[in-house]
């Protein structure tokens, strides 16, 4: 998926993660900021990137600022942002991109 | 017993007291609201989420239903209106996540349950679930809705029930909420006619006031005593007081266990009318007390009474 402007998606509270997504040039740039960034970087990192990929993101600078949130939280805000800052129009493929 | 063992076996008839609503873009609310065991959540796509988040909350949604594990708590989406451009998508979405019933709001006429029950039928064939597999319930919220009531009830073999939701029912009739009930008679009644009628399950309008308990409870004892089978609520706080209030007590399971029974040997010598405990028992009380035992073993209860 292309990513053809800005988009966030998910909040500030408690539980939750804000996703920022924008158009890049080439290769994803995640900044990732966190409540429980010690234990937890490399997990929320991977569920991140784990979810660009399912999506065929190639190019973007991603922004996470992270509340505690479960791996389903962080993949439904990564994928709604994604989905946002594509202009996506019709039917989400539930099942097919969307894992 | 025959009548008893459906309650659990047939998910359109399984233990609904408590149906909790939660708004689906919330993470912090539907990541353990269940934990707190109402018998069903409804993950709310609709009006707990504004128009703006609509898309965010029917991923939030979808992954929920595919991640969370809810145990023994069944799991309806609220879509948005017919009248909206949202519920094909929040259909899709429900029915691919697996969601074990869709909550229709705003429902008027039977072809209304058609519509959904035709998107529930595409959706389940695209995302290769279990054909019927996905309930569905209709919210009766406005005059038309109540006087539709029967037709509702009677138009979709997955219709488990129907609830009454007394928001916009009240604006409709020109009153507001009134501690004895009176401004929802109306309503309450003719859709409980409907229900029975139709033989599917019945729920009441949400409470909203969570500082008035006793206001609460009040309401609970006269839905348990009008028949309902339960109450849609809006917090965690209220679970405790409607189960207590719709599981039957020791005292109420045993009469009707002795009810059964003396049915049974009667039935067997052929006497029609006969005394349990003083009262005048014919064939009529047979199925309410097969209810109650259907519901004390559904509330696991049925055991510490015997």
């Amino acid at each position: 998926m292309d990513i053809k402007r800005g988009a966030v998606s998910g909040t500030l509270e408690s539980s939750d993660v804000q996703v920022t997504i924008e158009p890049a040039a080439n290769g994803i740039w995640l900044e990732l900021s966190s409540s429980v960034m010690n234990q937890y970087s490399r997990q929320i990192r991977q569920v991140v990137l784990n979810t660009l990929s399912n999506l065929g993101v190639e190019r973007a600078n991603v922004t996470v600022v992270d509340r505690g949130a479960l791996d389903s939280t962080i993949k439904a805000r990564v994928e709604c942002a994604v989905f946002r800052a594509s202009e996506w129009e019709g039917a989400i493929p539930w099942q097919g991109l969307v894992k | 017993m025959a009548g008893t063992c459906e309650v659990t076996s047939d998910p359109k008839k399984r233990l609904r007291r408590t149906m909790l609503f939660l708004n689906a873009q919330r993470p912090s609310l539907m990541k353990d609201a269940y934990i707190y065991g109402p018998d069903s959540v409804i993950l709310d796509l609709e009006d707990a989420v504004s128009e703006n988040q609509k898309d965010a909350a029917r991923f939030s949604l979808y992954n929920n239903l595919r991640s969370i594990d809810y145990g023994t708590v069944e799991r309806i989406v609220r879509i948005n209106g017919l009248d909206t451009p949202h519920w094909p998508e929040d259909v899709r979405a429900s029915v691919a996540g697996g969601a074990d019933g869709i909550r229709i709001p705003k429902c008027e006429r039977a072809c209304d349950v058609k519509r959904i029950e035709a998107a529930i039928e595409d959706a389940e064939r695209e995302f290769s679930r279990e054909p019927g597999c996905t309930l569905i319930m209709a919210a009766i919220e406005s005059p038309r809705g109540v006087l539709n009531a029967l037709d509702i009830c009677e138009s979709s073999e997955r219709l488990f029930g129907v609830a009454i939701s007394g928001g916009d029912f009240r604006a409709a009739m020109r009153t507001k909420y009134y501690p004895s009930g009176v401004e929802m008679a109306s309503a309450r009644g003719n859709v409980l006619l409907a229900a029975r009628a139709a033989g599917v399950q019945c729920f009441d309008t949400v409470f909203t006031n969570l500082d008035d308990m006793d206001g609460f409870r009040a309401e609970v004892i006269m839905n348990r005593e009008m028949g309902f089978d339960g109450k849609s609520i809006v917090n965690p706080r209220q679970i405790a007081i409607v189960h207590e209030i719709f599981t039957p007590t020791d005292k109420e399971i045993r009469e009707a266990l002795r009810v059964v029974r003396a049915l049974r040997q009667n039935a067997d010598e052929g006497v029609g009318v006969f005394l349990v405990d003083g009262k005048m028992i014919d064939a009529a009380f047979l199925s309410g007390a097969e209810h109650t035992i259907a519901l004390a073993r559904a509330s696991g209860v049925l055991g510490e009474a015997l």
